[in-house]
């Protein structure tokens, strides 16, 4: 049977342990070089300082914002039946980074139920990009995806301009704090940071694995999924409320780090074939590899000075998108 | 045996646009019907109705003995199951992944397949000769065996009533001889209740019970096969006459083009 469990438990394994390999190895990777016997032999030393203090938590950032950005990019491609669908083709991420920008423009500092203002204002960013579309994919059922994708990213160009709007009428601080924050970086410190997205997180997260099926039945058209008994309009306003979360509190944290979501899900594809009982997992365990890898990456690419990992994946992912772009024209799912 | 499948005073509209008005039909278990009719007349749209595909119209729509309201998408899943034209399709899922996924409405979020799934799932491939391309990717086949993937697939819902979309639409005679054979196994053996859309009125008289004539969303005609081959039945279905000859071994009455 070519799903049969014994290859399942084998992937899963495979990637788990490239996943806890990554955790531990990755927070060695910096322009401070540490070495293991100093982390382990005296937690109050500097090279445990720096592993524990700073790298960590970057690098479990980093992992959080990968796996959540490529299950969200997995679930679009999915519902959205095209490869090139992802929270920035379709918007999400720049209406995210827009309601983020409203908050330091404004100069606001308040936090509702104990999530922060800027996640908050991120998330309603977030929704709204995603509730245009997916009123444009209701106004007309059955719209080619190509023009779903097109709406996409004529809303993420518009949000773009209202950015740059805000940028333009704010003070000379608040707009750089917007513009750094707008190439996406992981120069977090501590774990508050962290922890404060994680549940928004694993929510939307579960809800995508409880949703794998459908998002299969998803990936071969609404009308033949709607057949089989997916109850197509729930499960994809369920799914757009839960991606919009993810998306906020995502970028909230790590702002708009481009790209993840479209390269890794192909990649995972690529592998192991367009089932969602695989997919989804690896899309997250992956994502969560691939992003802090970037991150170890920019640490040290222009040592002694440090990238935002969100130049790291654009560079990467500029020239990715465009090769699937000539490849297949965006159409098949592959 | 029972009515499977009725509408009763079915309309559905598309903004002002009337798809369907007034459609009134019974279906009885183990029947094989046939809806025919120009264009635009209206049939895929009634076949996604009772599928639920579309939003709901006016009227009522029976599926066994309850209305079409009262069942959730997967429960109707498990009562119908439909068969859309196969024209290029472009997944990736290997057949034998495509045909697990009709087992949908049989799981729950939480639970894998069981053994009786994947041995549902062998049977249908078995039954349908699909077996043999179980590891093929679904865009690598021809139009009649992606025809026959859909087929299984529908069929592993184990749902008693099926829905084709023309499913024989674009396929060479050849492929059209199988895939007519396919379904008169699952009609006769597996007393499976068939609704066919379909575009080939000689088709339609040879091989079904029963006949809807659909022209503009409107019921113009219901009956055997028998009464659907007259000139002025035909006529009122699509709005021009045909040639009619007796088939040379039968007797029976066939159009020509």
């Amino acid at each position: 049977m070519s799903m049969d469990t014994g290859k399942y438990i084998f992937i899963l394994v495979m990637l788990l342990g490239l996943f806890m390999l990554s955790l531990v190895i990755f927070p060695f990777i910096g322009i401070e070089g540490i070495t293991p016997g100093e982390v382990l032999s005296d937690p109050a030393s500097r090279g445990s300082e720096i592993f524990w203090k700073l790298r960590m938590p970057r690098v479990l950032a980093g992992m959080l914002c990968g796996g959540v950005l490529s299950a969200v990019g997995l679930t679009f491609q999915a519902m959205f039946r095209n490869p090139l669908a992802t929270p920035f083709t379709l918007g999400t991420a720049s209406g995210a980074s827009l309601g983020a920008s409203v908050y330091i423009w404004a100069g606001w500092s308040f936090s509702l139920a104990g999530i922060s203002g800027l996640t908050f204002m991120a998330f309603l960013g977030a929704s709204a990009a995603l509730s245009l579309v997916y009123g444009f994919s209701r106004w007309r059922r059955g719209m080619p995806s190509e023009i779903m994708l097109l709406s996409g990213v004529a809303i993420s160009i518009f949000f773009s301009s209202l950015i740059l709007l805000l940028q333009y009428m704010s003070n000379q601080a608040h707009s750089l704090r917007i513009l750094r924050w707008l190439m996406g970086g992981l120069e977090i410190v501590g774990y508050r940071e962290i922890l404060e997205p994680l549940p928004l997180a694993l929510v939307g997260l579960a809800v995508i694995f409880l949703k794998r099926l459908d998002l299969n039945l998803l990936s071969t058209g609404e009308d033949l999924a709607a057949a089989r008994g997916v109850n197509v309009d729930q499960t994809k306003l369920m799914l757009l409320l839960s991606t919009g979360l993810m998306v906020g509190a995502v970028v909230a944290v790590a702002g708009p780090v481009a790209f993840v979501g479209l390269i890794v899900p192909h990649i995972c594809r690529l592998f192991f074939g367009p089932d969602h009982r695989i997919l989804v997992i690896a899309s997250i365990l992956m994502g969560a590899v691939f992003l802090s890898g970037c991150d170890a990456l920019a640490r040290i690419v222009l040592a002694p000075a440090e990238l935002p990992v969100g130049i790291i994946t654009s560079l990467l992912g500029g020239p990715f998108f465009i090769w699937m772009l000539l490849r297949d024209g965006g159409r098949t799912s592959s | 045996m029972g009515i499977i499948l009725a509408a009763r005073g079915f309309s559905y509209r598309l903004g002002k646009k009337a798809l369907l008005e007034e459609i009134n039909f019974e279906v009885r278990a183990g029947e094989r019907w046939a809806i025919i009719g120009p264009n635009g007349a209206g049939k895929s749209t009634l076949l996604k109705a009772f599928c639920r595909i579309l939003a709901s119209g006016e009227g009522l729509l029976l599926v066994g003995d309850k209305p079409l309201s009262q069942y959730k998408q997967k429960a109707l899943a498990r009562w119908i199951s439909y068969v859309p034209q196969a024209s290029g399709r472009d997944d990736l899922f290997t057949v034998r992944e495509f045909v697990v996924m009709g087992r949908y409405p049989h799981l729950s979020a939480f639970s894998a397949l069981t053994r009786r799934d994947w041995e549902e799932v062998e049977r249908v491939l078995d039954l349908t000769g699909m077996a043999d391309f179980a590891e093929r990717r679904v865009c690598t086949l021809s139009g009649g065996e992606q025809q026959k993937t859909l087929i299984a697939a529908a069929l592993v819902q184990g749902a008693n009533i099926m829905l084709l979309d023309e499913p024989t639409a674009f396929l060479d005679p050849y492929q059209q001889s199988q895939i007519h054979d396919l379904l008169e196994t699952l009609h006769q053996d597996a007393g499976v209740t068939l609704v066919e859309v379909t575009h080939d009125i000689n088709q339609a008289a040879l091989g079904h019970d029963r006949i809807l004539g659909l022209r503009a969303g409107r019921v113009v005609f219901t009956g055997s096969p028998e009464e659907l081959m007259t000139g002025r039945v035909l006529q009122e279905i699509y709005g021009r006459s045909f040639n009619l000859f007796p088939h040379p071994e039968t007797g029976r009455s066939m159009v020509l083009p």
